[in-house]
């Protein structure tokens, strides 16, 4: 992983080298804290997750005046060099505006949200859910790679998910959350696409080079290709038209988050990726008529929608939706100037629609209903909240000399020399319209909720919140009004960072509020004002004809199209397999079957002409056994008893087998692997009917009998094939056997393979047996709840005869006595395990069945009083310290899990070798040892439930106990 | 020896692949075993047989055996060991839940094959 880092050498160089990947993995790390903090509180949980986004924001803090110099500071980190994916970051002017909007908007959520959830909530989750998502969404600002900036677009979408569901009791949460997810997630694969091309078209995968290259991207034939892809993405993820209509639906979130996601960062991603490759893209008619046209249409269909409904929060959303179609329509006008007014309403948009998601869900949490035909006269009631939502709300629709009026200010002012096909009019036109329904939602979410008359019928009633809910939004109105009146000194240094970043050049900011009577965004300002109050004005007669206008749903279609194609699947499986486990497999098989048996007749194919090995007398004899033995069980598989024994036998010739062709350490792994598992299906056996009837008709099995043997033909034949020719390209075989010894350590080859070369594979495999083990003991907890299965197990009653004494002495005694010796051969073999047959995985086979003897002598009940081992904890620890022994490497400035080793003299002892890798075998040896014990006591355990009983003694008869006369006659 | 690995690997398929067929819960269990044991046994051969070659790093020996394989089928013996535990306790607490070992709930509405 991280086994190269540099700081790029800059201008002067960059004092923190590594805090770019610091701010974006900070939030990351900061997700593991809620859940362990909230033990401690929920006061502490909040803190926890607080003082890291704190923290982040310091260091990127710490790194802006480099960026307001003009500098993009860059932290390069090496991943994967072979596929141009690496962990590079940069920080202008443009990720500035942005990390700063995510973390310190991210802030004060955490603090609005501590106040805002319920106490029945689960707090531990949330702020982990929303830790995960500021870490993406920070990670997709710092990017300077774009195949990182997709994993982390790709774990926005994700986490968004987990957080719009976070209620899940609520139905409309998970669809609103689905959708979301199938929105974003389809926009997410095209822009894969995109990105793809792009870096395709660039060369690289860098950012930083690829915006140097926008002559030639947009000179590729390849670019409109790639342009829409990548609109695709930005589209979905901005909710703009057609695909605006999962946002109102993810409202089912708590308004934390939709203050979050969906006004300050998740929404404006899609905006932050066309303003990031804006240099590249923009310019081109493709894109003026694509994004602006787009933009233009989301701002006034959004705009138009929000004034109609009557939920605060979709309207809201719907006003999220209009306003970003404007920045989108800004930065498709191709023009310098208007991507700076882009920035800076984006800024603008963040402070005030933040504060009015935030006073919705103050309104909400204190009134009881966010329904607007059920609010108005809150004035009084709520004076505090009524200052913020107007002052936040008058700022959204453009009245001096809030922040909001500037910003659209000089938006009027760029759409008025924009002309569309030719026509000079139209885009204007239709952006005062839009200027006009945002100004009338505006008045109406002021009119409607905090005007009018007290009224006797809230739901609750309401009150002004504690400073922990207010405390957000006033933090956020103060902005809202700091950059109001002094928009130069409060904003025009950062919109300047941002925009020359974008445009990548040095743009001219002169935000002000009085342009003259002469300019023409004044007049269209003044409309819009006096057009949104006389709208209002009309709003019930224009809401009882909304009312009756069918119009088509975005969410209805979208439901229809995902119904319809769930139907047809549902068609298709009905019509395949109807859902029997049986059917499918035989169709499966069949079609594999077919498939291989297609290619092999049409393809071409010399016959083979490797050397074969002898055929010797031995493997006749073994091969005889395992074919009457494979037989034998297909034959008498119902008698279960005797079909277990076949297996063993099977097992067993495949342990010699493979110790006959040279493989000592599979022969050793699969035969104790044997015993483990037959002892296993002995303990389910118990519980499984003995000797089922027989069932099917002659038919049905000739025709399963077809299927196998096409099965086995298939699977035989290809390994005939391929064992009688040469390898047909190189293998990397040799290069593991020539260096075993001088990079690994050791001389046992696949030892060094699993433990070394190939390492990361061996700790998935420990963790997959790791969590093999927990879903055991889950299943099982599961059965021995109170339940059907609970039951049958409590009335169970033993189908065989039982054994007259269940511990007998003598395999106790024996038992016993092989447990140290066991467990001596056990340590001996792990130690060898580098340079001889042996190794972790054996040796905790070998502990494991040496401990599993004890089971089946004495119970149980008996072992485990005996045995003071946690299996969970000796499963974590495997697995800590496999993780431990990895990370160990970097102090060593080496990749993960590279081993390293030395030999050390000491006296008596002599020269031995200590291997870093022993440490990892260790980790090994934990992990599959408590994985093997734990799936076998959790099916002892479903046995003592069902009446065994567990014994005090070793044994049952007792030694000490014998005729009267022996004892002396007492 | 080629012939006898590749047909021990077919008969093991065809013996694995029937008894899943059968549909109850214990033979899918052995049809997995010898399953388990049939892919194992293919990828340890797609190495291609060596008599008397272990992977051991020795002065006295003429070559090695393709120790990937190996090292491949080693971990796939030891998780095909956690596949069938989980497997079996599935099938147990299907088996105590129904009161029936059968993998299809409905078989005989269900006569496809």
């Amino acid at each position: 992983m991280a086994d190269k880092v540099a700081a790029v050498a800059l201008p002067d160089r960059n004092p923190l080298p590594m805090s770019l990947a610091l701010i974006a993995a900070l939030p990351f790390l900061g997700a593991l804290l809620p859940g362990l903090m909230i033990r401690a509180g929920r006061d502490a949980c909040a803190l926890a997750a607080g003082s890291v986004t704190a923290l982040a924001l310091i260091l990127l803090g710490l790194n802006a005046p480099a960026v307001l110099r003009g500098q993009v500071v860059q932290t390069r980190i090496d991943w994967l060099p072979a596929l141009g994916l690496n962990a590079n970051f940069m920080l202008d002017g443009l990720g500035l505006l942005f990390a700063g909007l995510i973390l310190g908007i991210g802030l004060l959520i955490i603090l609005y949200a501590r106040f805002y959830l319920a106490k029945s909530d689960p707090m531990g989750p949330f702020y982990t859910y929303l830790m995960l998502f500021q870490g993406a969404m920070t990670g997709i600002v710092l990017s300077d790679n774009i195949l990182l900036l997709l994993v982390f677009w790709e774990l926005t979408s994700l986490s968004s998910f987990l957080l719009i569901g976070y209620w899940k009791h609520l139905p409309e949460g998970r669809r609103g959350a689905r959708m979301a997810l199938a929105v974003t997630g389809t926009g997410g694969l095209a822009l894969i696409g995109g990105m793809l091309i792009l870096g395709q078209i660039a060369g690289s995968h860098d950012l930083s080079v690829i915006l140097t290259k926008g002559e030639v991207i947009r000179a590729s034939p390849l670019y409109l290709p790639a342009l829409i892809l990548i609109l695709l993405g930005c589209f979905t993820k901005s909710a703009q038209f057609p695909f605006q209509f999962w946002l109102p639906q993810a409202m089912a979130a708590p308004t934390p988050v939709s203050a979050y996601l969906h006004s300050a960062t998740m929404v404006k991603a899609g905006i932050f990726l066309m303003a990031r490759l804006w240099p590249v893209l923009a310019g081109t008619p493709e894109w003026f008529y694509l994004v602006a046209t787009t933009g233009l249409v989301t701002m006034v269909i959004g705009a138009k929608v929000a004034l109609f409904k009557d939920d605060l929060k979709a309207l809201l959303a719907y006003s999220t939706v209009s306003q970003l179609g404007l920045v989108t329509l800004l930065l498709g006008l191709g023009t310098a100037q208007a991507a700076a007014v882009a920035m800076f309403h984006i800024l603008n948009h963040a402070t005030f629609k933040a504060a009015l998601f935030m006073c919705a869900g103050i309104v909400d949490h204190e009134a009881g209903t966010r329904d607007i035909r059920r609010l108005g006269g809150l004035r009084r009631l709520m004076p505090l909240t009524f200052a913020l939502t107007a002052l936040a709300a008058l700022s959204m629709a453009g009245i001096p000399p809030l922040n909001g009026f500037l910003s659209k200010e000089m938006m009027l002012e760029e759409v008025f020399n924009a002309p569309w096909m030719g026509n000079d009019w139209i885009v204007p036109v239709l952006a005062v319209t839009g200027a006009l329904f945002s100004v009338a939602y505006s008045f109406r979410l002021i009119a409607h909720v905090f005007l009018g008359p007290v009224r006797t019928d809230y739901p609750q009633a309401p009150h002004d919140p504690g400073p922990g809910l207010w405390g957000a939004p006033a933090v956020l109105v103060a902005l809202v009004i700091a950059i109001g009146l002094a928009p130069m000194t409060m904003a025009g240094w950062i919109v300047r960072a941002s925009a020359s970043a974008t445009i990548g050049g040095v743009p001219y900011i002169k935000i002000v509020h009085w342009h003259g009577l002469a300019a023409p965004a004044l007049w269209m300002s003044i409309f819009a004002i006096g057009g949104g109050l006389v709208l209002l004005g009309l709003h019930p007669h224009l809401a009882r004809l909304w009312a009756r206008v069918p119009r088509p749903e975005g969410a209805a279609i979208f439901a229809a199209l995902v119904g319809g194609a769930r139907a047809l699947a549902q068609r298709i499986t009905d019509a395949l397999h109807g859902g029997s486990l049986r059917v499918a497999l035989a169709v499966a098989t069949v079609t594999i079957v077919a498939a291989g048996f297609f290619a092999f007749a049409t393809g071409t194919h010399a016959p083979g002409t490797r050397a074969l090995t002898p055929i010797l007398p031995l493997a006749v004899v073994g091969w005889l056994l395992l074919v009457s033995a494979t037989s034998a069980l297909v034959l008498m598989h119902r008698q279960r008893l005797l079909a277990l024994v076949l297996v063993g036998v099977i097992g067993l010739i495949v342990s010699v087998s493979f110790v006959f062709l040279s493989a000592p350490d599979l022969a050793l792994t699969q035969i104790l692997v044997e015993v483990a598992t037959v002892v296993l299906l002995l303990l389910a056996l118990n519980f499984l009917p003995k000797r089922p009837a027989r069932e099917g008709s002659a038919l049905r099995k000739a025709g399963h009998a077809v299927i196998a043997a096409g099965a086995g033909l298939g699977a035989g034949g290809l390994i005939h094939a391929l064992m009688t020719r040469d390898f047909a390209f190189p293998t990397i075989a040799d290069y593991h056997i020539a260096n075993a010894k001088t990079q690994g350590g050791g001389t046992n080859i696949v030892n060094v393979i699993l433990v070394d070369f190939r390492g990361y594979d061996t700790f998935g495999e420990i963790v997959v047996l790791g969590i093999a083990a927990l879903v055991i003991f889950a299943l099982t907890e599961a059965i021995l709840r109170p339940g059907p299965a609970n039951d049958r197990l409590l009335s169970w009653v033993p189908d065989q005869s039982r054994a007259g004494d269940r511990h007998p002495m003598m395999f106790v005694i024996a038992t016993r006595l092989l447990l140290p010796v066991a467990l001596m051969v056990g340590v001996y073999l792990f130690l060898r395990g580098h340079n001889q047959p042996g190794g972790g995985f054996i040796a905790a086979l070998v502990v494991a069945v040496a401990f599993l003897m004890q089971f089946m002598a004495s119970g149980l009940g008996w072992t485990q009083a005996r045995q003071k081992i946690d299996y969970h904890a000796m499963i974590a620890c495997g697995v800590l310290v496999a993780v431990a022994t990895g990370i160990g490497a970097w102090a060593n400035g080496v990749p993960f899990l590279t081993s390293d080793y030395g030999y050390f003299t000491l006296p008596v002892v002599g020269t031995f070798e200590l291997a870093t890798a022993a440490l990892f075998d260790l980790g090994v040896f934990l992990t599959v040892l408590g994985a093997v014990l734990m799936a076998l006591s959790s099916l002892s355990r479903i046995a003592i439930r069902a009446g065994g009983t567990v014994n005090a003694a070793p044994f049952d008869i007792d030694p000490q106990a014998g005729p009267p006369s022996a004892s002396g006659g007492r | 020896m080629e012939l006898l690995v590749a047909s021990g690997v077919g008969v093991l398929t065809a013996g694995g692949v029937w008894l899943i067929l059968q549909g109850r819960s214990f033979s899918v269990i052995l049809g997995l075993a010898l399953l388990s044991y049939a892919v194992n046994l293919f990828i340890f051969a797609s190495g291609r047989l060596a008599i008397g070659l272990p992977p051991i790093l020795t002065k006295s020996t003429t070559g090695y055996t393709d120790p990937l394989t190996q090292a491949l089928v080693l971990t796939a013996i030891v998780i095909s060991f956690g596949m069938t535990a989980v497997i079996v306790v599935m099938a147990l607490g299907a088996f105590l839940e129904t009161g029936s070992d059968r993998v299809d709930i409905d078989d005989d509405s269900r006569d496809g094959l």
